[in-house]
């Protein structure tokens, strides 16, 4: 397994007291356990503020995990030292949603993919541009192009450089956190084809998060459905999207709209908002949203568990 | 039935350092009483300046409407002067946006804000403004409107926000509502509870709706007719199910090709559209997609191709289809 994640926790301070104490604490991630195989992508889905993004920040090290353990290729690295840890970054990388901001406006393109080279004193400088060269070439970009700065390429483009910079130390693992989220549809299609090329060509293992249904269902092998901090439900993504079993995951999937006019029917939404990750309600988080809500689901946390061979499911009414 | 908004020629440029420019170029539609009109398109193909064009926001200098008419009821808003189209907006037009904190004023509670609009409109007392305010966040379904209407915009959630701006636009029922990717900011689930209110109160008003997304499943699952833009110009248009169904123009043809659907199977590839959209202040000499179109032939790199009619209600800009 590349990547195995175990009872993954983090807190953030939400509010603090009069003398610096801290009142309330934001769960912003709680409890959650995935794997993902080497050549594979694991989907994260959710709304705005239910974790996913903090889960993928928290597998690098770019956050630090409150509890639980990440192992990577077999090594736990929860505990690794910075050093170390910088090191290991050579075989796991991110691709961030905004390509406007994630890239340094003031450096050249080919500097942005080479940086990481640099950084980890890999090759001369002539071999060093050798194999910015062939990234750039690799990712669809014209290696003239590495003279120019950010501002001067479109939004697509830019992802593509992000990615190149990514892909600079020959990762084996990369977290891409909306890759495609901030570009135009027709871009949209060239960035999630480059990053399933690269997938097959080099066997690059991603957890893919996105909110966007049909890009995950596009992308993905497994699917993990998150709510408020935890995963709801997870498996595999034909089962996911053919026989969705929590209600939350229900809701989600018939609130996307589909681009067919054919297909336009009544649908009950899900009604009010997403509750505070501060101040969650008790027993079951989807509780109050939840149209089958009963008793038990207010006092009582349901857990992830296994309801059919590799479909695990966190709600009190599946059986 | 006769069009409650008739958009006719309508041509908005922007005098820049760089240039002239073409943000509207000759567009033209018009759109009926309860019908939803969708203007689709991506980032620059200007869809938004269609619709700030049309309430009359456009900053002047350096933008400016060189050409069109653009006509409410009979009433050409681009004749008007500002008193005149002061009146309309609100009470004839109505706008929403993508991000309901700006259009907000974030020092008014929100009830304040939809009563100044009554106040502003009809010749009522205070008391009775506030309590249409108070009737229409009911209306928009926001649960304890009492309360929530003296709430300033902060104490509210986006979605709750996003319902505080309809209500406040529909509040002196408008003839036409306008709105700017109303529901992109917003999270899936919310995003539904507000595009179905949108719909339901357009069939209880009989409002006019222009919805302007660069979504083609909220066009898909919202709009009665559809236009589509690209760099400026109108390229395509018809009824929802006609344009998904069976597109004229190549560059519909690869949007829709290029969105992910589900249940496409294993392995299947999306369609790329190569290249990006041009540069609005140096547009080709002909047609303005042709340099990323796979069906472009001489004649696209030569004249820009009128809009004809491909079949019944169904009129595309293209030499080749």
């Amino acid at each position: 397994m590349l990547l195995d994640v175990t009872d993954l926790r983090k807190t953030f301070p939400a509010r603090t007291g009069l003398f610096g104490n801290v009142i309330d604490r934001v769960h912003a991630v709680d409890g959650v356990s995935f794997r993902i195989a080497e050549g594979r992508t694991l989907g994260l889905v959710g709304e705005s503020g239910c974790g996913k993004s903090t889960v993928g920040r928290a597998i690098l090290r770019l956050i630090e995990p409150s509890s639980g353990t990440i192992r990577f290729q077999g090594d736990d690295i929860t505990n690794l030292p910075p050093k170390q840890m910088r090191a290991l970054r050579r075989r796991m990388q991110i691709v961030f949603q905004d390509p406007y901001s994630s890239l340094n406006p003031r450096k050249r393109a080919g500097d942005i993919v080479a940086e990481p080279l640099l950084v980890h004193g890999i090759a001369n400088a002539a071999e060093r541009r050798e194999m910015t060269e062939a990234i750039f070439a690799k990712v669809g970009l014209q290696p003239r192009q590495m003279g120019l700065f950010p501002h001067q390429f479109s939004g697509g483009q830019r992802q593509r450089i992000s990615i190149a910079r990514a892909l600079a130390l020959g990762p084996a693992f990369i977290v891409a956190d909306e890759p495609v989220s901030a570009l135009d549809v027709s871009v949209q299609a060239q960035v999630i084809n480059l990053l399933m090329d690269l997938q097959a060509q080099d066997g690059l293992s991603y957890l893919f998060i996105s909110h966007n249904l049909a890009v995950v269902e596009h992308v993905s092998h497994d699917v993990a459905v998150m709510y408020l901090g935890r995963i709801v439900e997870h498996t595999d993504k034909a089962t996911i999207f053919a026989k969705p079993l929590h209600p939350y995951t229900q809701a989600l999937m018939a609130a996307v709209p589909v681009a067919d006019p054919s297909v336009r029917r009544d649908k009950k939404h899900v009604m009010g908002d997403v509750p505070s990750p501060i101040d969650r309600p008790k027993g079951c988080h989807f509780h109050p949203r939840c149209p089958l809500a009963q008793p038990r689901c207010r006092t009582e946390e349901p857990v992830l568990r296994e309801v059919q061979p590799n479909h695990r499911v966190a709600c009190h009414l599946v059986a | 039935m006769a069009p409650v908004l008739e958009v006719s020629g309508l041509s908005t440029v922007f005098h820049t350092r760089a240039g002239i420019v073409r943000a509207v170029q000759d567009v033209s539609f018009s759109v009926e009483a309860g019908e939803t009109l969708a203007i689709v398109g991506e980032s620059g193909c200007g869809k938004t300046m269609t619709a700030l064009s049309l309430m009359r926001l456009i900053p002047s200098p350096p933008g400016e409407i060189t050409a069109g008419s653009v006509k409410v009821a009979g009433t050409d808003l681009l004749k008007l002067d500002e008193p005149g189209m002061r009146k309309m907006r609100g009470s004839q037009i109505a706008m929403i946006f993508q991000e309901p904190m700006t259009a907000l004023n974030p020092l008014l509670t929100v009830g304040r804000q939809i009563a100044e609009m009554v106040s502003l409109h009809e010749n009522v007392s205070r008391r009775a403004a506030n309590a249409r305010a108070v009737e229409m966040l009911h209306h928009v379904r926001i649960p304890a409107p009492e309360r929530r209407a003296r709430e300033y915009p902060h104490q509210m959630s986006g979605g709750m926000r996003q319902r505080a701006m309809i209500a406040m636009a529909l509040a002196c029922r408008p003839k036409v509502l306008i709105a700017d990717e109303p529901t992109t900011a917003l999270d899936v689930t919310i995003q539904a509870q507000v595009l179905d209110l949108i719909g339901d109160l357009r069939k209880e008003l009989g409002t006019a709706v222009v919805l302007i997304t660069h979504d083609l499943g909220v066009v898909a699952e919202t709009a009665d007719r559809m236009i589509v833009m690209y760099a400026g110009r109108k390229v395509e248009e018809g009824t929802t199910k006609d344009l998904f169904a069976d597109p004229s123009h190549p560059y519909l043809q690869g949007l829709l090709a290029s969105i992910p659907k589900f249940g496409a199977g294993e392995g299947t590839r999306l369609r790329e559209i190569p290249g990006i959209v041009p540069a609005l202040n140096n547009l080709p000499k002909g047609c303005a997609f042709a340099p990323r179109c796979s069906a472009a032939v001489a004649k696209c790199q030569e004249a820009i191709p009128p809009l004809e009619t491909k079949r019944p209600g169904h009129a595309a800009a293209c030499w080749v289809t």
